[in-house]
């Protein structure tokens, strides 16, 4: 058996938060996109297509990550699909980041005064224009705050992949720990290293979002 | 290929289920009632309190916001018996469930304190109340009212998230369907069940907590009209 | 013909009926004041002109513009009657400039420059020049106020509908917009006014409208109006704005 010593533990980590990193942003922007086109059919006009994606969000906010990764990754085989970890986990992350960034920003859009889509609309603009320049621009500003402090939920996230088998953070940790019996240090290591990743992204929105609220213009 | 479903083993199988929904259940009411009562404590030394409290309640919250439950869990029940400090996998399921919603609920409690009128603080003091007893009798109830709505969201969220204790061997809603599936081969179906009840648990306990709330406040705020 | 044309106009809220049959037409040039109680349907009629609420029945015509609700329609309908709000609603995340100039670029297809001056002459018109690069939130109600006409004027309606344009202000913001208000309507510009400022009524305006429980329930010149109701409700609405 290969002795460790802490640097060796701590490296290691450090090689696997890559995995943690990029899965993370694979999950954020992926969802992203698809969370706004999204975001269009929910506050579209189209009752039903309304419906289908808060029926969406609902069910994807209602149940475990866990059992969306497993029913990923089970049901990505079912169809037929060679299913690598790696890939189920950036689906279903994808799709559960997609369901709650819809529902912020919908929240966003929803805060823009009513009095705006009135001003707008007696000025002869259609629904495109009025979202195009009027709605969109003030529902953006305010839901950066909120978007940038949901992005520590995905990087948390992450760690469930490792329970199908992809390798990340906490995965490494669970081999390390497995390997070196050392898990207080180990598992006290990765905590700090999700502490670094996840510590300035919270901060970050709460600082934006008490500038906006000590001066919310342009 | 075309893949059959099957759901026929469930009834065989159902009784898993059944006793691991019910342990689900009662890990979030251990985990519900005292991560709550800590999140009160926490919340009112972070608010109220002197810095020498504040300011460890604020390293608590901040640490356990920015790192995985599954992490939290795996430091209890792992790391935590080097230092001597034994149990068994439900305790250290349901400590860390506590320390998790304490620490969210805190943040949650701490926005409803902070949003109490000044005059209220004000009000408990011309009466010769401690600040403590204005606390507990003026300002607690009316804030926990406010954030009421989003502390439910906690609870149901933590419950969600503590499918993961299966990891450490609690035989909960997802460990049936893990047990389910090594002997039946039917994966999807198995995660698919337990999905939905879930769901239910969610959407129940939901609607018990707001039922709750709405015992809890509107009877209070009767007897004051 | 006349310049606005409303028949037989019908809206309700649900079971509550709020316009119970309005008629009224408007010439060219004239300045009404729409006067009444709270809740006597006078902010919903002015909506209604301007297609922000939906109609039951009857009809509403604007320049030879019928009110048709669908989004083509209501277009033409809005391009040719401006609307001010109680409450401004100027775009926050836009300078006034910008407010001014918005809707000719989009909406009117007006190059830049073009819509820039366009906006620099409604701005002095409002006597607005120098705040053309300001934010709202860095300008008074009235300033907001008066941008909110200019931004209406720089699409050269054929009418401006008023809602309640001085409630929100503080009285010493009243009479600078009022002032505005006043200048439009020496220029011969059309005005639909909702008011509560029965002195600005009686001096500036051709007509005035009483509503009363969803009906227009006296119509006539200022004059008559105020010196001369006939109906009892109007004695006693004018009886308790005086007092």
């Amino acid at each position: 058996m290969t002795q460790f010593t802490f640097w060796d533990i701590f490296s290691n980590l450090l090689l696997a938060t890559r995995w943690t990193i990029l899965l993370s942003l694979v999950a954020f922007v992926g969802g992203g996109v698809l969370g706004l086109i999204l975001l269009f059919v929910r506050i579209g006009k189209t009752w039903w297509l309304r419906r289908i994606v808060q029926g969406y969000t609902e069910l994807f906010q209602g149940t475990p990550l866990l059992m969306q990764l497993f029913l990923a990754f089970f049901g990505l085989g079912l169809l037929g699909i060679n299913v690598s970890p790696w890939a189920a986990a950036a689906v279903a992350l994808i799709l559960w980041t997609a369901a709650f960034l819809v529902e912020i920003w919908r929240g966003c859009v929803d805060a823009v005064p009513k009095g705006q889509w009135e001003a707008s609309a007696s000025l002869g603009m259609s629904y495109i224009e009025q979202m195009r320049h009027v709605v969109l621009p003030q529902a953006l500003r305010i839901s950066i705050p909120p978007t940038v402090g949901f992005s520590v939920q995905v990087v948390k996230g992450t760690a469930l992949t490792s329970i199908i088998g992809f390798v990340e953070l906490t995965k490494a940790g669970t081999s390390l720990a497995n390997a070196t019996y050392e898990s207080f240090t180990v598992y006290g290591l990765v905590a700090l290293i999700y502490f670094v990743l996840c510590y300035p992204l919270s901060l970050s929105a709460r600082i934006l979002e008490r500038k906006m609220n000590a001066a919310h213009r342009h | 290929m075309q893949y059959h479903f099957d759901f026929t083993w469930l009834a065989t199988y159902w009784p898993v289920f059944v006793d691991g929904a019910w342990m689900t259940v009662r890990l979030i009411f251990v985990g519900g009632v005292l991560g709550i009562t800590l999140g009160i404590y926490c919340a009112w030394a972070r608010a109220l309190g002197p810095k020498i409290l504040g300011y460890p309640v604020a390293v608590y919250v901040e640490l356990i916001r920015n790192t995985p439950f599954l992490i939290q869990l795996f430091f209890i029940f792992f790391g935590l018996p080097s230092l001597g400090l034994r149990m068994n996998e439900v305790e250290a399921a349901m400590l860390a469930m506590v320390i998790n919603l304490g620490a969210y609920s805190a943040e949650i409690i701490r926005a409803g304190i902070q949003a109490t009128p000044k005059g209220q603080f004000e009000a408990g003091s011309s009466l010769a109340m401690t600040p403590v007893q204005t606390f507990r009798h003026i300002v607690l109830v009316p804030a926990l009212q406010k954030i009421w709505p989003a502390l439910a969201s906690q609870v149901v969220i933590v419950m969600l998230g503590s499918s993961v204790v299966s990891q450490i061997a609690v035989e909960d809603l997802t460990y049936a369907a893990n047990f389910a599936q090594s002997r039946t081969f039917r994966a999807f179906e198995a995660y698919f069940v337990s999905t939905l009840i879930y769901l239910a648990l969610a959407i129940l306990l939901r609607f018990a907590l707001m039922w709750l709330g709405t015992l809890i406040f509107s009877t209070r705020r009767r007897a004051a009209r | 013909m006349p310049l606005i044309d409303i028949d037989a106009l019908h809206k309700s809220y649900g079971e509550t009926e709020v316009l119970k049959g309005i008629d009224l037409h408007v010439e060219a040039g004239e300045v009404i004041a729409i006067i009444g109680k709270s809740g006597s349907g006078k902010s919903t009629l002015l909506r209604c002109i301007n297609g922000l609420e939906t109609i039951n029945s009857g009809a509403i015509s604007v320049g030879g513009e019928q009110l048709v609700e669908d989004e083509l329609h209501l277009r033409k309908l809005r391009l040719k009657v401006g609307m001010i709000f109680q409450q401004f609603n100027l775009f926050p995340h836009k300078t006034a400039g910008q407010n001014v100039m918005l809707a000719q670029q989009v909406v009117k297809k007006r190059r830049k420059a073009e819509a820039e001056t366009k906006a620099r002459e409604v701005m002095d018109r409002v006597g607005l020049g120098d705040k053309f690069d300001s934010y709202p939130d860095q300008l008074s109600g009235g300033q907001q106020q008066r941008v909110a006409i200019a931004r209406a004027l720089a699409m050269e309606p054929m009418a401006l509908l008023c809602d309640e344009v001085t409630s929100a202000l503080d009285p010493e913001l009243v009479g600078e917009v009022l002032q505005v208000v006043r200048a439009l309507a020496a220029d011969g510009m059309t005005l639909l006014m909702v008011t509560h400022e029965m002195a600005f009524a009686r001096d500036v305006c051709s007509r005035v409208v009483f509503m009363h429980q969803g009906r227009v329930h006296e119509a006539g010149p200022p004059s008559e109006i105020f010196a001369n109701p006939k109906t009892p409700e109007l004695r006693a609405f004018i009886g308790m704005a005086a007092a």
